[in-house]
């Protein structure tokens, strides 16, 4: 390949979604990548942030934050760990689709994605909606009620409920919450594709932006990957 | 590339083909451009009024200031000027200015490309900084906030305050997003567009100086997005995580805001330096002394600039474990920004020195920074900390650092590139005349500040005690005549517009790609890739032909 | 100039790396296995260990993630460098303020007993 030379085939003619400054697919392609990888990159620190005050929070009210897990019903973190890893497989699998010009095959793993980043969300509304309504909010407004205390482990329900306990949940809700409103993002940007996906646009010459949104989706799934220990079993 | 050129330079002032200026016409080609030069052109304008705005409050703050007992203004009023001074300055001039009104124009042309990596994002980094403005700005609408820049909780956070908080939170979160697409944008260009033959060490030193600034704009400014994020929610749902009487820590909120607002500093230097690099070098008719410590200096100053924020906290009640490997590592900062300075001078010595405005403004730089960084020193070492932390003496530090390094660069570059942005030429006359006030009015409103702050009078105080008044009238003085230098300086530039001398397409003999453009150069920049330059401070294959057709690049035989 | 972007490009461009069948179930059946990993470790009661296996768990998934389906492993160095590098600052920043916040604790114990019941706040 000449050092100059654009890399497309055709004399004179660009392909259609080249863009005008881009010297070839190629090009694009790979700036577009790094490109996403630097947006992740800030969603580390972004995230980072609260991590940190996680880990503030963690190390100086250790009792805190382990009298607080019991809260949250296991099984649903699982569950939903792997309700995100298997919306990691298929986007995984949407990008391979593309890449080999499988229209159908791709279609159907986006279509799958969303349904399972949609069943993600459920299973988080539920949880929220539960906790709610049984007093257990964020900082000063966390009341836990008794039929929700009747629930915890016969070590916890032994203990007082901490003055602190909402700062645990304020944690809890933020941190949750801000990577539930990342799975909306997701969910938005998997329908575009969808859409653009039904037109035709993408295949073997032309596939960035789904391996760009499957990159996005893989960091949230990243991230819950934390979460979930963090909260749920510790 | 070169006979284009020679015969360029054999015609009189040629005809200009359509330029980026007149391709398109009517508000919304411009509003919604994708082209890096006129978002670059919005930026200035935007940015130009920021520093006009941000320069009257402080002129309102320096005229209360006259009177020992205040009284121009309210202590209230006064209060909330200062804070909005700082924000306005900071977030809305100082760390975009450079990158975004002189980088966003410069850096394709550099590379020999025809636009950034991500046109779309440029301009909706430019629309997030137009709305995190006008948020700024709401903040006055709802009576103000009065809480310095640095907006500390608790108080900052107590309901008391009002909702200008609010506005003003969520203004950093939109300015901070802005300023990360900005440094993604960068970073992705840089690193995968430029032309054949322009390796890592080919690359003109202000698109090194960007490389590093638009790694901490990604890697810090997320962490003041959440910290912004956070306080609003703390605001309104009473989290519990800054605020004591909820259970909260105010201590934790400083170390979120200082690991952004640290690196933030670096983000307002390294593209100064990066100017400074560029004019030394042509004004001096001599390739860059040291390349590549200068090189691997701006990654230096920006890795290590993560590392030091805890010197802004000595005071608050960090532990003294902290303060101490902070102040430590406080000192290594200063190490690479030496090493500009001496390669930057040594690049001065036996040169071919031109004292065009960029070269005097660049000049008044090396002084000003010089002084600057090392009272930094005085800051970062614990003992004289205490006493200094929260006095005029850390006001005039980093007024020495923001003003007069970081301005002053600013003025240069802009100085230098003009000619390549409007295709005019400015007044010379009027352009030494306004880097003379700014270089005196700098000094007089400046230099009394570090005494004053010896002297114990505290910051953000609407009245001082009356030994310090003749610090703070000399330094009122001063704050005019350096004002009047920069109207001086927007006047001329302004002038130029209508009658200054039509610009060849390099007035300066330099080097580097922006040169071989057209002044303005065409909506597209380069109709073909141009292949790198034989380096960017090689100036051999240069001469000069008239004043009317600039420098070009004669026949090398090498 | 061999450190030309154009090349690197091509280079990565000539044979865009496909994830084959193989690799995505077993990448996600590796994740399925460490998920239930994290959970039967978390049964154990092992004191502070306990957070730093699943947090060390949690990291070996991520990395899973990010050189499979991310395809690091295949694609440009650089993108691994900007994970690697953003990782490292937010471990930073947690780790010093942590390391900060603790440390200061036994001051804010050491005021609080000398002036009982003065300032608001809870413990």
């Amino acid at each position: 390949m000449s050092a100059h030379g654009p890399a497309h085939a055709a004399q004179g003619e660009r392909p259609p979604f080249l863009a005008h400054h881009f010297e070839d697919m190629g090009v694009q392609l790979e700036t577009t990548k790094l490109g996403v990888w630097l947006f992740l990159a800030s969603e580390v620190l972004f995230f980072g942030g609260l991590f940190t005050a996680y880990g503030v929070y963690r190390a100086n009210h250790p009792e805190l934050f382990h009298y607080a897990h019991f809260f949250l019903d296991w099984r649903l973190g699982a569950a939903n760990t792997l309700v995100l890893i298997g919306s990691s497989l298929s986007a995984a699998w949407s990008v391979r689709a593309a890449q080999l010009g499988r229209r159908r095959g791709l279609e159907v793993a986006l279509l799958v994605t969303i349904a399972l980043a949609c069943v993600f969300l459920v299973v988080k509304y539920l949880e929220y909606s539960h906790k709610l309504h049984a007093g257990v909010g964020w900082g000063a407004s966390c009341r836990p009620s008794a039929e929700i205390l009747a629930t915890l482990p016969d070590a916890a329900r032994a203990l007082p409920v901490p003055a602190q306990l909402g700062t645990f949940f304020a944690i809890y809700y933020l941190m949750t919450g801000l990577h539930g409103i990342h799975v909306l993002v997701g969910i938005a940007l998997f329908g575009w594709l969808v859409a653009r996906a039904r037109q035709g646009h993408f295949g073997a010459g032309y596939y960035g932006p789904v391996d760009a949104v499957a990159l996005y989706w893989h960091l949230v799934d990243m991230i819950w990957i934390f979460l979930f220990p963090l909260f749920y079993l510790m | 590339m070169s006979t284009a050129v020679a015969a360029a330079a054999a015609a009189p002032a040629p005809a200009v083909a359509e330029s980026y200026l007149s391709h398109g016409r009517g508000p919304r080609s411009w509003l919604l451009s994708l082209d890096h030069k006129r978002i670059g052109v919005m930026y200035l304008l935007a940015i130009g009024a920021s520093l006009l705005l941000g320069g009257v409050f402080a002129l309102v703050l320096r005229l209360n200031l006259w009177r020992p007992e205040g009284g121009l203004v309210s202590n209230d009023a006064f209060n909330k000027l200062f804070t909005l001074h700082g924000a306005v300055m900071i977030f809305l001039f100082v760390i975009p200015g450079i990158p975004a009104a002189l980088g966003n124009f410069v850096l394709p042309l550099q590379l020999g490309a025809k636009d950034l990596a991500f046109p779309r994002v440029n301009l909706i980094s430019f629309w997030l900084y137009v709305v995190g403005a006008i948020l700024f700005l709401a903040t006055l609408v709802v009576g103000g906030i009065d809480t310095g820049w640095t907006i500390y909780p608790p108080y900052s956070l107590e309901s008391a305050r009002g909702l200008g908080i609010l506005f003003a939170l969520t203004a950093l979160f939109v300015v901070g997003f802005s300023s990360i697409l900005t440094g993604l944008n960068f970073i992705a260009t840089i690193h995968r567009m430029r032309p054949p033959g322009m390796g890592w060490f080919d690359l003109p030193l202000f698109l090194w100086a960007l490389y590093a600034t638009g790694l901490i704009q990604v890697i810090s400014t997320p962490v003041l997005g959440i910290t912004a994020a956070m306080g609003f929610l703390e605001r309104i749902f009473h989290l519990g995580l800054f605020m004591p009487e909820y259970g909260g820590d105010p201590v934790l909120f400083q170390h979120f805001f200082w690991f952004y607002s640290h690196p933030a500093v670096y983000i307002m230097i390294l593209p100064a330096m990066g100017v400074v690099s560029e004019v030394v070098s042509v004004f001096s008719r001599k390739p860059i002394f040291g390349y590549r410590f200068i090189a691997m200096s701006s990654i230096a100053i920006a890795v290590i600039g993560f590392l030091v924020w805890g010197h802004h906290m000595f005071v608050s009640g960090q532990s003294a474990a902290a303060s101490i490997v902070f102040s430590g590592l406080t000192f290594f900062v200063a190490i690479p920004s030496a090493i500009k300075v001496f390669n930057w001078l040594a690049t001065m010595y036996r040169g071919a020195i031109v004292l065009a405005t960029p070269m005097v403004y660049v000049l008044t730089f090396f002084a000003i920074f010089a002084v600057g960084g090392l009272t930094g020193l005085f800051l970062g070492a614990l003992a004289t900390d205490v006493p200094l932390h929260d006095t005029y003496f850390v006001v005039a530090h980093f007024h020495f650092v923001m003003v007069g390094a970081v301005m002053t660069a600013f003025l240069a570059g802009l100085h230098y590139w003009w000619p390549k942005i409007t295709g005019r030429m400015y007044d010379e006359r009027l352009g030494l005349w306004s880097s003379a006030l700014v270089f005196v009015g700098f000094h007089v409103t400046f230099v009394p500040q570090f005494l004053a702050g010896v002297a114990g009078m505290p910051r953000r105080y609407a009245t001082y005690a009356p030994a310090l008044v003749g610090h703070n009238r000399v330094s009122t003085v001063g704050a005019f005549v350096l004002a009047a230098g920069l109207c001086l300086a927007l006047f001329g530039l302004l002038r130029s517009l209508r009658s200054g001398r039509p610009a060849p397409p390099n007035p300066w003999g330099a080097a580097s790609l922006e040169w071989a453009a057209p002044s303005p150069p065409p909506w597209d920049n380069f109709e073909r890739t141009p292949h790198a330059p034989p380096g960017p401070y090689d100036y051999s294959g240069l001469r000069h032909v008239s004043d009317e057709a600039g420098w070009v690049r004669g026949e090398v035989s090498r | 100039m061999n450190d030309s972007p154009v090349s690197a490009v091509a280079a990565v461009h000539a044979a865009p790396h496909v994830l084959s069948v193989r690799a995505l179930l077993g990448t996600a059946g590796v994740l399925a296995l460490l998920t239930a990993a994290t959970v039967a470790a978390a049964q154990v009661d092992l004191g502070r260990l306990n957070i730093v296996l699943a947090l060390g768990i949690a990291s070996a998934k991520a990395t899973v993630v990010a050189l499979y389906f991310m395809h690091l492993r295949w694609g440009s160095r650089f993108h691994l460098v900007v994970l690697g590098g953003a990782v490292i600052f937010a471990v930073l920043l947690a780790a010093f303020v942590v390391f900060d916040t603790t440390e200061y604790q036994g001051d804010i114990r050491a005021k609080a007993a000398a002036a009982p019941g003065a300032g608001a706040g809870r413990p």
